[in-house]
């Protein structure tokens, strides 16, 4: 039998040819058909999640609830959007959370003494860029082989300056009314904060996508080494990436100083996770140089999508933790499938070459 | 007719690294238009010399000059601000970028001109333009040119290193064994590559441990061992063997 197939390739190379392209071409195209599956399933599971729910509880998908589910995901979309730069170049920032919630205090601070808005917001943000610049320059000027230990330390600094520093320990009451109108008007039937993520999206996005910065991140975050070969400016990029990180969480802080008018050392526990799920949710690599801010807002979504049916569901809160933890290894999982099929569609390559 | 300065020359160069002497007074001339085969054994110091060349390390000793003039290379980008620019062996390609991305990467085409480098917006189809004609000069053929290298061959994605470094060399393009990882039919493509640089007047600098591609393009080789330069002659199928016991140190 194989003998027969010899004879027929000796004496027709023609053909043999023919069916060897017809075949990888074949396999090409269904890794290329796989790669974009996986590269738009976090929105379609997303989708088939929203339709599900909306059939099994009437009460999903009616506009009050959709814009609470908008004013509840804001802030973890708002942060996401800097933790998924931090994760484009191969980073974690471990800190947001307990940055956002030093950011409301400080906030909080500055309007005990002037009762300004835009001073308190300034504040908020001066305060999160801090933290995020401290972030990255340890990173990058300590030579720490990971940012995890230096974001895990401010994270304990953080969390306990904002302890220290808050009057009475704990939350303070009380926000400028430009930024408690922030959480509590609606325009064209969304929630304001809605505009707040749009607009520190729509900016992000250009950044990463228009602006040399952007590729370098990519660059930075794909290959490291290639990148200090070719004169990228590393330090300086994974700095102003951990500064972005910190001016996110900031933004994030007054997000959710207006819509509690209030400011607290006790905000954004383990934010720090629910955005880096968010990332990963989405459709970012972990491994970094990979990903665009649809992941984020999509992991996002997703994340405060199930919380919410879970909820009107009246199902237990630890099933939505499950639910989350189970979403992950699939996301993680999916990761890993587009590699192999990348490597396989290099093999492919190499067989078709003529 | 006088003839005109090497483009390259390196003289009585001379690299530590502690207790090991890399390089012990090596000297040698690239010339436009010319490839000249680096050889020596793993260890002989090769790599340590391209290295100094390319800016990742100074040399202790000795001087490199430019046509004609001594140059201080003290980072990689300003070796190639001399024009001078590597193929690693690692290629040093952003897998998830396409092949004009990762043209440009650290040199974008962007604007306006006076902000930062950084701040500036890219140029995305200038970029794209100019590195397909590149490719097209090259005679270098993708299957996508909107696909990410991570999606090509082995041989493609050496094709692009090396026409990535065509873009920018404006006098030497150092190659480090760019056909070692390669199979017989990609290395051929690479090897027209060389062949094509060396034709638009570019000095060649080939490091292989392939014999039959030196005696194929090289049009002179230098051996090194043990951090010596031990003989430089125009490799034939004739000395090949002589060649061959420089490199080991085994004397005819």
């Amino acid at each position: 039998m194989g003998r027969t197939v010899v004879n027929v390739a000796d004496e027709r190379p023609d053909i043999a040819a023919d069916a060897a392209s017809e075949r990888t071409s074949g396999g090409s195209a269904l890794i290329a058909l796989s790669l974009r599956l996986l590269s738009i399933g976090p929105l379609l599971i997303l989708v088939l999640l929203a339709g599900t729910i909306g059939l099994l509880t009437p009460a999903f998908l009616t506009p009050g609830n959709l814009g609470n589910i908008v004013a509840q995901t804001a802030v973890i979309a708002t942060v996401a959007i800097g933790q998924h730069l931090v994760i484009l170049t191969r980073g974690i920032d471990l800190s947001v959370g307990a940055n956002l919630a030093l950011a409301t205090v400080i906030g909080s601070l500055v309007f005990r003494q002037v009762d300004s808005a835009a001073l308190v917001m300034a504040a908020m943000a001066l305060s999160g860029a801090l933290v995020g610049a401290v972030n990255g320059i340890a990173y990058v000027y300590g030579r720490l082989p990971h940012p995890f230990i230096i974001t895990l330390a401010t994270l304990s600094i953080c969390r306990g300056l904002a302890l220290e520093l808050a009057v009475g320990h704990t939350t303070m009451r009380g926000m400028p009314e430009g930024i408690a109108a922030l959480g509590r008007s609606t325009s064209f039937g969304l929630p304001s904060s809605f505009f707040v993520v749009a607009g520190v999206a729509a900016l992000v996005l250009v950044m990463a996508k228009a602006m040399v910065w952007g590729r370098w991140i990519y660059a930075v975050g794909g290959q490291p080494e290639a990148a200090v070969q070719m004169g990228i400016p590393v330090k300086g990029v994974l700095v102003t990436t951990y500064v972005l990180s910190g001016l996110c969480a900031g933004i994030g802080a007054v997000i959710l100083a207006g819509r509690t008018e209030a400011g607290s050392p006790l905000y954004g526990n383990l934010l720090e996770l629910d955005t880096i799920a968010a990332v990963i949710i989405g459709g970012a690599s972990f491994l970094g140089g990979r990903g665009h801010i649809g992941h984020a807002l999509v992991g996002a979504v997703m994340i405060g999508v199930i919380r919410n049916a879970l909820n009107l569901l009246g199902v237990d809160v630890f099933f939505q933790m499950i639910a989350i933890g189970l979403i992950i290894v699939l996301a993680v999982e999916a990761d890993v499938l587009r590699n192999w099929l990348e490597a396989r569609a290099r093999v492919l390559q190499a067989a078709r070459a003529p | 007719m006088t003839t005109p300065p090497p483009v390259l020359a390196i003289r009585r160069a001379e690299k530590r690294f502690g207790a090991v002497h890399a390089l012990k007074s090596v000297s040698l001339e690239a010339h436009r238009g010319q490839v000249l085969a680096l050889l020596g054994d793993n260890g002989a110091g090769k790599s340590t010399l391209v290295k100094c060349i390319s800016g990742v390390h100074a040399l202790d000793e000795g001087e490199i000059l430019l046509d004609g003039e001594a140059v201080a290379i003290h980072s990689p980008a300003a070796a190639r601000r001399f024009g001078i620019e590597t193929v690693y062996q690692d290629l040093a390609l952003f897998d998830t970028l396409t092949p004009a991305q990762n043209f440009y990467c650290g040199r974008e085409i962007a604007f306006p001109s006076w902000l930062p480098q950084g701040l500036r917006l890219l140029k995305g189809r200038a970029m794209d333009r100019q590195a397909a004609a590149v490719l097209d000069r090259l005679k270098v053929k993708l299957p996508r040119f909107d696909a990410p290298v991570a999606l090509m061959s082995g041989g493609q994605r050496q094709a692009i290193a090396v026409a990535r470094a065509t873009v920018f060399a404006r006098k030497v393009v150092i190659l480090d064994e760019p056909t070692a990882a390669l199979g017989v039919r990609e290395s051929r493509k690479v090897l027209d590559l060389v062949a094509q640089l060396r034709a638009e007047g570019n000095a060649v600098i080939l490091i292989t441990h392939n014999m039959e591609h030196v005696i194929e393009l090289a049009d002179r080789a230098v051996v090194l061992r043990q951090g010596r330069k031990v003989g430089e002659l125009k490799p034939t199928r004739a000395n090949q063997q002589e060649l061959v016991s420089m490199i080991v140190g085994a004397e005819a």
